[in-house]
């Protein structure tokens, strides 16, 4: 649907890979890391949501975070930006030390993010939203402000990419309307574009998919690869694996605030402990066939193989709760 | 029952000190609540700092009426300080009981008779109007037609507050429509999607607060510039009747608030003449009463307002289809 906008999407993305040095486990060193944390942990009273080691994001890639509901991401992804602060521990992006550097300082030096709830700006026009993503804007300094020849060539230029980038994620038409008119995924699409005024080196995506339907999960797909191809580092959470397997090129799991796993996306989903954690036995068996109420013939799922009939029976009971609440949480 | 006297006396109110004072207090609600979602309860203190200010510093220094004026400004800009530095950390709703507290204590403050000599306490201040009555360029005389007929005193505090209500509608709109006022609409919208996109939100919130302030002090100054200071004049329902005005003409627009506060005044004049005259008629109604009933149907008016029109008169009708 959006392939003219991104033509290199094809059949299947060009992953990138030789990221890391040695082997592939928690807290591996990469080749040329553009997040460093070391003993990054954040407690909410007794729980401790996060604590991560050691832990590098590679620069130029894409980058999965995954894991069980509670694991610990986007209270990773709030330390990360400043939107929360670590009890202790100590990050790094791209050189810089960023423990204790506020929010808007964080997004000012190229690291941008977006919300797992969308937060599109209801009451601000789709353009006004992208604009204000720009940064350094004279005119929003207060004294400039008030003298609009100081400011408005520049905010002409800002407008001119602002179309540019609303013309990319299909938003033209929408430009003079309320963000609030726009549907969900239209909003996660507007967010995505808005981030991307401020010209970022890191783009972190919270559940970028979630509540968008397949036909627009491709275009955010194509995007998304976009993204890495122009240049900028994507690190995303993501409970969609097929997304994952698909786009990612190295992924970190957590679980219970810890990094149990890291690699390459084929290979990590074939880690005991990452099956055991998160993903569950049969992660590419319809879900009618795990509850045990369609039998694998009538789903139509190939079970030849490695696993027959009676082994995803056994295991079904099993199964249920994780599901059922993994299921009721999205 | 006198109706054209009626009618006349709603019609001066048009062009009153207390119209324009309210005219540029709900012009700052605007900047702080209408366009930055700022919560402040507290309008009536930033008012009384002003008025206060401007007087007092005329009485115990001296100063010109220009310079007491701007003392005045300076003293609402602290305070905006003083209050947004710890209170604008606060959501929304816990700004709202903090301001409120705040406007309290500044009029407890002036209403005290501690400070006596300074305030005057319950009698509040008069006295100070040499210094700017000295710098009307009108000569003496009576000048305009019908209800607007004033002396060349009335005349000065009109056009003053005319000229300061003309400035500040120039700012605000010029602030409004350009880069700063997206980023401050921005925040109204929701905080963290603005932090997230590079805006030191708090820094624009101090802002807003010290612009609100500033237009809400040269209100109380420009009452004061009138008649005296008294510590009565700045009460909460001061502030809720600026919120009346500002909700009638429209919360996040520049001219709402101007003709917010000309209908809220016309309106109160005309009840408070017509009520009474209507209480000779109605027998269950003493005329004490029937003049209170004007602050009944205020209230009532703000509840309708909210509740049905919140966007006001002059509110974008498109907004109010997305309020949550």
């Amino acid at each position: 649907m959006s392939s003219d906008s991104a033509p290199a999407t094809g059949a299947t993305p060009v992953k990138t890979t030789g990221l890391h040095v040695g082997e592939a486990a928690p807290g591996v060193a990469k080749v040329d890391p553009i997040i460093v944390a070391d003993h990054v942990r954040r407690t909410f009273g007794g729980l401790t949501a996060v604590d991560v080691d050691h832990l590098e994001i590679p620069r130029g890639a894409i980058t999965a975070l995954i894991g069980p509901n509670g694991a610990g991401k986007t209270t990773l992804f709030n330390l990360l930006t400043g939107f929360d602060k670590p009890d202790e521990g100590t990050w790094t992006f791209d050189g810089h030390a960023l423990s204790g550097v506020p929010a808007y300082r964080v997004a000012r030096m190229g690291q941008v993010r977006t919300f797992q709830l969308t937060k599109a700006l209801g009451l601000l026009t789709v353009l006004d939203n992208m604009k204000l993503g720009a940064t350094e804007q004279r005119g929003e300094r207060f004294w400039s402000s008030l003298i609009a020849p100081l400011w408005r060539r520049q905010d002409a230029e800002i407008e001119e990419r602002a179309m540019e980038l609303l013309a990319k994620f299909k938003l033209d038409a929408k430009a003079q309307d309320f963000a609030a008119s726009l549907s969900g995924g239209q909003r996660k699409l507007l967010e995505m574009a808005r981030a991307l005024m401020s010209s970022p080196q890191l783009v972190m995506l919270d559940e970028p998919m979630a509540g968008v339907n397949p036909a627009l999960t491709e275009s955010l797909l194509h995007h998304i690869l976009d993204l890495k191809k122009e240049g900028m580092t994507v690190l995303f959470v993501e409970h969609d694996m097929h997304m994952v397997r698909h786009i990612a090129d190295w992924v970190v799991v957590m679980a219970e605030g810890r990094v149990v796993a890291e690699g390459d996306p084929h290979e990590v989903m074939k880690n005991p402990a990452v099956v055991d954690a998160y993903l569950g036995a049969h992660q590419d068996v319809d879900l009618g066939v795990v509850t045990g109420r369609v039998s694998a013939a009538e789903a139509g799922v190939s079970t030849s193989g490695t696993v027959d009939e009676a082994t995803i029976e056994a295991e079904a009971d099993a199964e249920l709760a994780a599901e059922e609440k993994r299921k009721g949480k999205r | 029952m006198d109706f054209l006297q009626i009618l006349s006396n709603a019609g001066a109110s048009l062009l009153a000190p207390a119209t324009l004072a309210y005219a540029l207090a709900a012009l700052g609600l605007a900047v702080q609540f209408g366009f930055t979602g700022l919560l402040n309860m507290g309008v009536a203190g930033f008012m009384a700092i002003g008025a206060y200010g401007y007087a007092i510093s005329i009485l115990q220094f001296d100063f010109p009426w220009w310079l007491a004026a701007l003392t005045g400004l300076a003293a609402s800009a602290v305070f905006a300080l003083i209050l947004g530095i710890p209170a604008l950390r606060l959501r929304g709703d816990y700004l709202a009981i903090v301001t409120i507290a705040a406007a309290e204590v500044v009029r407890l403050l002036f209403l005290t008779s501690a400070f006596d000599d300074v305030t005057g306490s319950a009698d509040g201040l008069s006295g100070y109007h040499e210094s700017f009555r000295g710098a009307n360029p009108i000569p003496p005389g009576t000048y305009g037609f019908g209800p607007w007929t004033y002396n060349q005193t009335d005349w000065w505090v009109r056009i003053m507050g005319l000229i300061v209500l003309a400035l500040g509608v120039v700012a605000v709109w010029r602030l409004m429509s350009s880069p700063w006022g997206r980023v401050i609409k921005g925040i109204r919208e929701d905080e963290d999607a603005v932090r997230s996109l590079g805006k030191n939100v708090f820094s624009y919130k101090l802002q807003a607060l010290v612009i609100g302030g500033l237009l809400m002090a040269a209100g109380g100054i420009v009452y004061a510039m009138e008649r005296n200071v008294n510590s009565g004049v700045y009460v909460t329902s001061t502030t809720f009747f600026i919120y009346t005005a500002l909700l009638l003409g429209g919360a996040a627009t520049v001219f709402g608030p101007l003709v917010g506060s000309l209908i809220f005044w016309v309106l109160q004049t005309l009840l408070s003449n017509l009520l009474p005259a209507l209480s000779q008629l109605l027998p269950f109604m003493t005329q004490i009463q029937a003049s209170t009933l004007r602050f009944i149907l205020t209230g009532v008016a703000l509840m309708l307002l909210v509740i049905f029109r919140p966007q006001g008169i002059f509110g974008n009708k498109k907004e109010l289809t997305f309020v949550k």
